[in-house]
């Protein structure tokens, strides 16, 4: 797709293995074993990034981890990243708090694309976590919401209490603009919406397959689920782009940790074009 | 409330019978009837008699799962231009679990009994009829399985 950019080519750090000092100016918790954090760069400049880029954040004296970016880029004061607590190292961050120092190495990786899907309708497709690494794109639609069509935002799961970001969805399911589709895997009785999985959510939506452009953010096995759903709502491979995951340790192509078949997340990914991938995940070794 | 009058329309543009050859749909029709629920009243309850199907016309059915000695959990939904209820067509046609109106749900009914009398007179009725049903059970089988491993590889979040 032309204007598409590659690699590393947007906000690539000066010096990319040398972490930033940022200051943790705000800590949220989202919903139980996930929290969010501001952070400002101590040294008092800039940070310009694009949707669907990771930065590794490194607690020092711990360890390092890539973890998206998940605020608005057009931001100019903070950056926002969601973080769930997986293994030591994010255990340790979430004990932090503000004023404190983190390291920052970043941003990293190939965006979602913007500019070259001006017009087409757009549709979301990501479950638990998942919204974290596109609510930039979605923050950057609905700041350029007149240069595309419908917008249909599907998220799922696995409780009523544990729905990520659940005051901004019902922000864009109240907009004329914008549709939502939330769905639970189980709930209370007398729950009123929808319950069921994410692929059948994406299939009772509205979606017109032919012009339209999907991004999915789900678990590596998940991910198959939701683009068969869209291929069954007319959605083709070229249209849909996903975002995937590996233990980085780089960030920039050189240690092979985040090999994904013939490519390497970090720096081809971590947004691919399904249509350019869609052979890997009929290997089961990768 | 049974209303056989002008009920034809209605099934006969329902996205379960799409395509149906037209006295086929005649045959069906005879078995139907037109129902409204209200928000949180009852299709169905476990353990009960299955003796329908319903195509939803209009609302969100909420599939519940009783569970002794605590409130009743919420498994699936089913939606408007969908089915709900195939026990009627397996022994010993009893309901499997809950089925609510989540919001007005307006349905359209199908006597499982006159329907599986009609089906073993008519093969070709019947065979016509589960092969609208097994595309619809296997879905529900394949989305269950999903789930499981959903449920098993996205915890409470990845990152
Ligand atoms: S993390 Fe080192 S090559 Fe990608």
């Amino acid at each position: 797709m032309d204007g598409y950019p590659k690699g590393n080519a947007v906000g690539a750090p000066v010096d990319p293995m040398i972490p930033r000092p940022f200051r943790i100016t705000k800590v949220k918790s989202e919903v139980p074993g996930v929290f969010s954090w501001h952070l400002v760069p101590v040294d008092g400049g800039g940070f310009a990034y694009r949707p669907g880029q990771f930065n590794m954040l490194y607690l020092f004296g711990v360890g390092e981890v890539a973890i998206s970016i998940s605020g608005d880029c057009r931001d100019g004061e903070k950056i926002v990243h969601t973080i769930r607590i997986a293994g030591s190292v994010t255990k340790a961050m979430s004990s932090l708090s503000v004023g404190d120092v983190i390291g920052v190495r970043g941003p990293f990786g190939r965006p979602w694309p913007v500019e070259p899907i001006y017009g087409s309708d757009l549709v979301f497709v990501t479950g638990t976590i998942g919204l974290a690494p596109l609510r930039p794109l979605i923050y950057e639609v609905l700041h350029q919401r007149d240069k595309f069509g419908r917008v249909i935002i599907c998220y799922g799961s696995r409780g009523t209490d544990d729905i990520l970001y659940e005051d901004e969805l019902h922000l864009w399911r109240g907009r004329f603009d914008t549709n939502v589709h939330v769905t639970v895997h189980s709930a209370p009785s007398g729950y009123r919406g929808r319950i069921g999985s994410v692929a059948a959510a994406v299939r009772a939506a509205h979606i017109e397959g032919g012009d339209t452009q999907a991004f999915v953010c789900r678990s590596e096995v998940m991910t198959k689920p939701a683009v068969d759903a869209l291929h069954e709502r007319g959605v083709s491979s070229e249209r849909i782009w996903v975002t995937l995951e590996r233990n980085m340790k780089c960030g920039i192509g050189l240690c092979g940790h985040c090999q994904f078949g013939p490519t390497f997340m970090c720096r081809d990914g971590p947004v691919y074009r399904f249509d350019e991938i869609e052979h890997l995940f009929e290997i089961r070794e990768l | 409330m049974v209303q056989i009058e002008g009920l034809g329309p209605l099934v006969a543009t329902h996205p379960f019978f799409a395509d149906m050859d037209g006295s086929a749909l005649e045959t069906i029709v005879g078995c139907c009837a037109n129902e409204v629920f209200r928000t949180g009243s009852y299709l169905y309850r476990q353990g009960e008699a299955a003796d329908k199907f319903y195509l939803i016309r209009d609302g969100l059915v909420t599939l519940e799962a009783y569970v002794p000695g605590r409130p009743p959990i919420a498994i699936e939904t089913v939606e408007a231009g969908e089915i709900i209820g195939w026990s009627w067509l397996v022994k010993p046609y009893k309901w499997s679990n809950d089925a609510r109106a989540s919001g007005t749900v307006r349905a359209v009914s199908v006597d499982g009994a006159c329907l599986r009398r009609k089906m073993e007179a008519d093969r070709v009725l019947g065979y016509e009829i589960y092969k609208r049903f097994l595309p619809v059970m296997a879905r529900r089988l394949a989305q269950n399985r999903e789930r499981i491993v959903e449920l098993a590889t996205e915890p409470a979040g990845f990152d």
